[in-house]
């Protein structure tokens, strides 16, 4: 057993875990709260991606782009679901998916007429890119762990928040109870407002924190977003906990998955149709979980309690 | 003695710790009409969605003619010869009322899995939902938009599609519901000429309708019977008075 | 709109003949994609326009049939007489398994079913190297129908699809009207009274899941035919947007709705195209203003009484 390898995709798979809480929590919230279905939530996980490389060129430092990079995606959801989406919200599922899906040609389009075809890189910062030792002898970056801690943090304190905090109060109350919400003074379409643009700068900073390691390119979030329904619809719909679950099973078994499903072929298949199927068939895992737990527990492995 | 029709066993069903069926304990007659009533909030609804299949009990039984059903897929009560109408109307707005009839019909012939003949025209179904469609007074209305339809004729509507399955046993849940005072005696009239063929189970709060239809009457109260007797002698019954009749019209 | 619908077809039927006179072979090619594109219309417009199910992994199967016109040739079994059974028994056989999972779902939950399992095949196709993963596939020899004709010669081919898409809007025109059809219109207006009056309606639904799919196959295996390729790129959920733009936009539940819808679509990217290469965000605005601005928005349409057909 290869422990440095196992290490390493184990750290992987948690990198991915947390990228896809991300952009997962925004959708779960949005979906579970105002019932709407948003196709085009990978494109914040773009947008962010871009202004945030945008704003490390222009002040040579990436920590500080991404911390003025956040709050723009911010105004960016703002004002999307103030035009688009809040029009919506009453429609049926269908008209949410096909809005959304022109949103997304609409964003894709309009990035590509501000930033050009091409993706962009965004360096990463010597001080945050050391590598280190892990157990069996490996290295890793240690900005992916970077990333790990970062999300972990938000999982953290979207948790607290959620559940401690009087915006988060009205969050769940929202999702189960409107007139109360109503009846409490507070403006349901600025609670909605805020929910839209809360996951819309997650996603963009899923986008921040992954562009450094890949590239900020046009359409990046778009393959990111079905992995985040998959994610949803494993955990379960409309809780941060599920969400988080959900994410971090889906990021396990992934990397894992990719890692180890050609060694576990072999034990039943020669090795050259292992080596064929593997690709294929670690592609279609997470598809695979899904439709398991769809068949058996449909309700997600981590449903919210029912209040 | 003849086997009862419907036989409801020590029934149990409850919600978030809420007993809403508490131990309903029922059997109704071959043949005859069984009237249910309460006030509200006191589980007429929960039983019916029970007896139909739409949610399952926690315990208990229910048996139709001597066979358990007490955890059959609607679909599949359907077939045994139990039929329901909704206190909500839920008939196909968008067809026709001969179509929503035929539909019935052709589900109850089986055979839907023809592809290439056209329905519409199909005389194997238009003939028995025309006759349906008689039989609850909608006669000449056939080709009229069931969304078209004043509410009573959407009631009747309503019954026209639990008949066409061919039934042995009538669950009605409210059947008079939101009827003037007109279309009620209408459509009692019309349940009174099914009385004969059927054995009917209705849920109803209009007291007269109750009273004009039922043999027997069986008061329920918080998930559980509380008198079970003809109208008489329901009439009569200080209890239920407290409990019930008191509030009503 | 069936006379418009009839002379829509009969104008497509004489197309090879004025475009070969008119030196215009260009809009013959458009005319075949135009064709077999409505095809894959027509048959999700059996299921979402007709039954209420909105699919957005159609794309999966075009995938599927191009691909089962594909592999082979990579083997050089060049006959249609296994490639196009394989891609429209394998889209059945895709459609089966995904459908009996897919339909126990409702709503959103089915739309983003439908995209994952869609998104599946497409990673499945994109990682097996063998078949040229990302880049594709060239299919150098199109489907041999020996003994019956050629379809390398493009007029023949242009008919072969012709036929197959009246066929397919008579077959569809048929299932509508059917029993079959009635349960399918009863499960989409009102799934509960169908259990209350005896349908186990799951099973009428998966039934005409497959049949939708195993004609998108079909659909796939001409389209890998007329482009003489094959990509995963063909079953990018983008694919299977456009699928359901098409259906929406000629007007659902109509016979000759995903005809009208696939002319609009193309309308749409050549005319916006034209306009700018950056066409792309227009029909993105387009498409939000349709939904913004009509009336009840698309669900509406479907909700309204499509009897015309």
């Amino acid at each position: 057993m290869d422990w440095g390898l196992f290490s390493a995709q184990f750290l992987n798979g948690l990198q991915l875990g947390v990228l896809l809480f991300l952009v997962a929590a925004g959708l779960t919230l949005v979906f579970g709260i105002m019932d709407f279905i948003n196709l085009a939530h990978g494109s914040f996980i773009m947008i962010g991606a871009f202004i945030c490389a945008t704003l490390t060129e222009a002040t040579g430092s990436f920590v500080v782009a991404l911390l003025l990079a956040v709050p723009a995606t911010f105004v960016v959801g703002l004002i999307t679901e103030r035009i688009v989406v809040r029009n919506l919200y009453l429609r049926d599922h269908l008209d949410h998916v096909l809005a959304t899906y022109g949103l997304i040609l609409i964003f894709n389009t309009a990035t590509q007429l501000i930033w050009g075809p091409e993706g962009m890189v965004i360096p990463i910062p010597r001080w945050l890119d050391q590598p280190v030792d892990l157990i069996g002898g490996m290295q890793f970056p240690s900005y992916r762990i970077v990333i790990i801690a970062v999300g972990l943090a938000l999982a953290l304190g979207l948790y607290g928040v959620v559940n401690h905090t009087r915006l988060g109060m009205l969050i769940r109350a929202g999702a189960s109870n409107r007139e109360m919400v109503d009846a409490m003074g507070v403006d349901i379409n600025k609670l909605f407002t805020i929910v839209f643009a809360l996951g819309a700068a997650m996603a963009g900073l899923a986008g921040m924190l992954i562009a450094p390691i890949s590239e900020a390119s046009i359409g990046m979030g778009d393959q990111m977003i079905i992995t985040a329904f998959v994610v949803i619809v494993i955990g379960g719909i409309g809780s941060i906990k599920a969400a988080f679950l959900g994410a971090m099973t889906v990021g396990m078994i992934d990397t894992l998955g990719r890692s180890y499903i050609d060694g576990i072929l072999k034990l039943v298949m020669t090795g050259q149709n292992a080596e064929t199927a593997a690709p294929a068939l670690s592609s279609m895992l997470i598809y695979i979980l899904m439709a398991v737990v769809l068949a058996l527990r449909p309700q997600g492995l981590f449903p919210p309690k029912l209040s | 003695m003849t086997q009862a029709m419907l036989e409801i066993t020590d029934l149990y069903k409850s919600f978030g710790g809420i007993a809403a069926i508490n131990g309903v304990n029922l059997s109704v007659e071959q043949g005859e009409a069984h009237a249910i009533i309460g006030p509200n909030g006191a589980g007429k609804t929960t039983l019916i969605a029970q007896l139909s299949g739409e949610i399952m009990p926690d315990a208990g039984r229910i048996t139709l003619q001597g066979r358990t059903i007490t955890r059959l897929p609607m679909h599949a009560r359907c077939h045994l010869g139990l039929a329901r109408s909704f206190q909500i109307t839920s008939i196909f707005r968008e067809m026709t009322v001969l179509e929503n009839v035929q539909l019935a019909v052709q589900a109850h012939q089986g055979n839907s899995f023809r592809f290439w003949r056209p329905a519409r025209t199909d005389g194997a179904l238009t003939g028995p939902a025309l006759e349906t469609v008689d039989a609850v007074g909608l006669g000449g209305r056939d080709g009229v938009l069931a969304a078209n339809l004043s509410h009573g004729e959407q009631r009747q509507l309503e019954i026209a599609m639990a008949l066409a399955t061919g039934p042995r046993l009538l669950l009605l849940d409210e059947p008079m519901a939101g009827m003037g005072v007109e279309e009620s005696a209408r459509m009692v009239e019309i349940l009174a000429g099914l009385k004969s063929e059927m054995t009917i189970l209705l849920v109803e709060h209009d007291m007269d309708a109750v009273f004009a239809l039922a043999d027997r009457i069986t008061v329920l109260v918080y998930g559980q019977p509380i008198a079970t007797g003809t109208p008489q002698e329901i009439r009569g019954n200080d209890a239920v008075r407290a409990a019930y009749l008191g509030d009503e019209d | 709109m069936t006379w418009a619908g009839l002379t829509v077809l009969l104008l497509l039927a004489i197309v090879p003949i004025w475009t070969e006179w008119a030196d215009a072979l260009f809009y013959r090619d458009l005319a075949t994609r135009l064709i077999i594109l409505a095809i894959a219309a027509v048959s999700l417009n059996l299921i979402l326009g007709f039954g209420g199910m909105v699919s957005f992994g159609h794309a999966a199967f075009l995938g599927i049939g191009a691909y089962s016109v594909g592999i082979p040739a990579y083997y050089e079994v060049y006959s249609a007489y296994v490639q196009f059974p394989l891609a429209i028994g394998l889209s059945a056989l895709f459609a089966l398994v995904t459908g009996a999972i897919s339909l126990r779902t409702r709503g959103v939950n089915f739309i983003m079913i439908t995209m994952a399992f869609a998104q599946m095949v497409f990673f499945a196709f994109v990682s097996i190297e063998e078949y040229g993963g990302d880049d594709g596939l060239v299919i150098d020899v199109r489907s041999e129908f020996s003994g019956l004709f050629d379809i390398e010669d493009h007029v023949i081919f242009y008919y072969v699809c012709f036929a197959v898409l009246a066929a397919s809007i008579y077959l569809v025109h048929r299932i509508t009207r059917s029993r079959f059809g009635m349960v399918i219109e009863g499960a989409k207006l009102n799934e509960r009274r169908m259990g209350a009056i005896g349908y186990p309606a799951y099973r009428y639904k998966l039934v005409c899941y497959v049949i939708s799919g195993a004609l998108c196959g079909l659909a796939g295996a001409l389209l890998g035919n007329y482009e003489f390729f094959v990509s995963p790129s063909n079953i990018e959920w983008t694919k299977s947007g456009e699928l359901i733009f098409m259906v929406v936009a000629g007007g659902t539940g109509h016979l000759f709705g995903p005809l009208f819808g696939v002319v609009s679509f193309l309308l749409i990217e050549e005319g916006l195209s034209r306009i700018t290469i950056y066409w792309q965000i227009l029909f993105g605005g387009l498409l939000v203003a349709f939904v913004l601005f009509a009336p009840g928005g698309i669900a509406g349409m479907l909700q309204r009484g499509e009897r015309k057909s």
